[in-house]
């Protein structure tokens, strides 16, 4: 079909019907930009995008620490972490944030707690994860307590350190 | 060197200082901690502080309840930070009898404890200060965790929690202009330079507190045994060179700049703070090159230590007893000076 203007083919096809009429118009490229046609492949980068993001509506939402409520963005924002559950909350992020300020550095290797001296390596992981099991499970956060509890159920399974080594004491060398 | 109570390294190294870094467990921090949550910790530390068997007896101050000229004295006395003076939540701090030692509770983390030596004496000040917290961590839940070691707010705290500083006097660095390769090596080697009162203040008279910024990765003995066998005393070392070049080569000009701190000292009627601590670094760099003896034997490293204290603006109030103008703190100040230094 050709344009109703020029002899070039028709592009865009118009058909309305108003007060009971049909109207019909057929134009070529350049006459339906002429005519104020909105072409579907023109559309301004930003308008298509909009149109994606109200279909679409963000869903993801930052998680935050359930006991304090900071989110990973405040604390990198201002170099401050919220309470002790957050280090729990914000594991990987976190870790990386630490090692920058920590020059590489990615774990403790000095004095456990007063309460803990003495006792073996194993016997602290092992408390620690009970904890993280507890607070977890407070949580309602059952995959990570499943892995937890998996990784307790490993640690049982290691050989315990005293039948290795004469005593603990290397531990706070 | 003039005679007076002798520290080790006592010539560079005005004092040591040791802190550790703690919270409880369960609890946020104070960042994000409410009234209550914070009015919590207070009591617990504040109970445990007066109660557990520790070297010395502890002395409480409630900040909130006290006055700004009192956290002013604790601030210049180096026993309370800035911030802590500054904060606005409930917030106390629990200090030894000798001064030496004080706890700050509720600052950037909940217990922050500290143990402050003349000179080069961070073994003994870790010793004391590991003390203090054992006695404590033995009566509460800490925050820890086994990768992390112990948390704290910040994350250049966390691990040991352990922060070591000495305070320097730096006069011969700074007057070959090699200030700025000090403090690019501390940079390098991760170590924090700040002035006289720490984090924010300026290094006016050449002072400057330097200490560890890495806490975690390293243990508490390895950080102790680098800061105290290496890294401070190689500053020591290279500020001694620097004393000595100019002795060699510019001994005419370095004892005009001692007699003229000297001679204003001695004779002002009035001295702004800025202007005070300046001429007491001179003078104190003329008493460790004995540049003084004839002039005036009765000066000692101990006179110019105390006056770097006195002439706060804190100290000069609590001297005369009530509020004074800054006008008339400048006339105190210079009369307190010479009283001192040459019993006018």
């Amino acid at each position: 079909m050709k344009c109703d203007i020029c002899d070039k083919p028709a592009v865009v096809h118009e058909v309305t019907i108003a007060n009971g009429v049909k109207k019909e118009v057929h134009l070529c490229l350049d006459h339906a930009r002429d005519a104020g046609v909105a072409m579907p492949g023109q559309q301004p980068i930003n308008k298509l995008l909009s149109k994606f993001s109200v279909a679409g509506k963000p869903t993801v939402v930052a998680p935050r620490c359930e006991q304090c409520g900071t989110s990973f963005a405040q604390i990198r924002q201002n170099s401050l972490i919220g309470c002790p559950a957050c280090y729990d909350t914000f594991e990987e992020p976190l870790g990386r944030f630490i090692e920058r300020a920590q020059a590489g550095a990615t774990h403790h290797v000095g004095r456990g707690l007063p309460q803990e001296e003495g006792k073996s390596r194993q016997q602290r992981e092992e408390r620690q994860l009970m904890r993280a099991l507890e607070a977890a499970l407070s949580r309602e956060q059952y995959e990570r307590a499943a892995e937890i509890r998996d990784q307790i159920n490993q640690l049982s399974d290691r050989p315990s350190e005293e039948s290795q080594e004469p005593s603990s004491e290397g531990d706070e060398a | 060197m003039s005679g007076g109570s002798t520290a080790p390294e006592q010539d560079v190294v005005l004092s040591s200082r040791a802190r550790i870094a703690r919270n409880l467990d369960g609890i946020p921090f104070v960042n994000r901690a409410n009234e209550e949550q914070c009015e919590y910790v207070m009591r617990t530390a504040r109970h445990l502080l007066l109660h557990v068997p520790l070297d010395e007896r502890m002395i409480w101050v409630d900040l909130e309840q006290s006055s700004s000229h009192e956290r002013q004295l604790l601030v210049e006395r180096h026993l309370i930070s800035r911030h802590h003076a500054e904060s606005t939540v409930r917030r106390g701090v629990a200090v030894g009898e000798s001064e030496h030692a004080s706890v700050m509770i509720n600052e950037e983390d909940h217990i922050r404890m500290q143990v402050l030596r003349p000179g080069l004496q961070l073994e003994d000040a870790c010793r004391t200060c590991r003390s203090i917290d054992e006695a404590v961590g033995t009566h509460v839940e800490y925050a820890y965790r086994e990768r992390w070691g112990y948390l704290s707010a910040c994350p250049t705290n966390v691990g040991t929690g352990i922060r070591l500083s000495a305070m320097l006097h730096l006069p011969a660095l700074r007057l070959t202009n090699d200030i700025g390769r000090v403090r690019q090596t501390a940079k390098d080697l991760h170590l924090a330079v700040r002035g006289y009162f720490g984090e924010g203040s300026d290094s006016t008279g050449n002072f400057y507190q330097v200490s560890n910024q890495i806490t975690l990765g390293r243990s508490e003995d390895e950080i102790l045994d680098e800061f105290e066998n290496t890294i401070i005393p190689g500053l020591v070392r290279y500020e001694q060179a620097a004393r000595q070049v100019l002795l060699d080569k510019h001994r005419r000009e370095l004892e005009d700049q001692v007699f003229r701190a000297f001679g204003a000292l001695g004779t002002a009627r009035m001295l702004k703070l800025d202007e005070s601590m300046k001429l007491l670094s001179r003078l104190r760099l003329g008493v460790c090159l004995d540049m003084l003896k004839e002039a005036a034997d009765t000066i000692t490293l101990d006179t110019i230590n105390s006056l770097l204290l006195l002439v706060q603006p804190g100290h000069l109030r609590q001297h005369v007893g009530c509020t004074i103008s800054p006008e008339e703190a400048r006339g105190v100040r210079a009369d307190l000076v010479r009283e001192l230094l040459i019993g006018d």
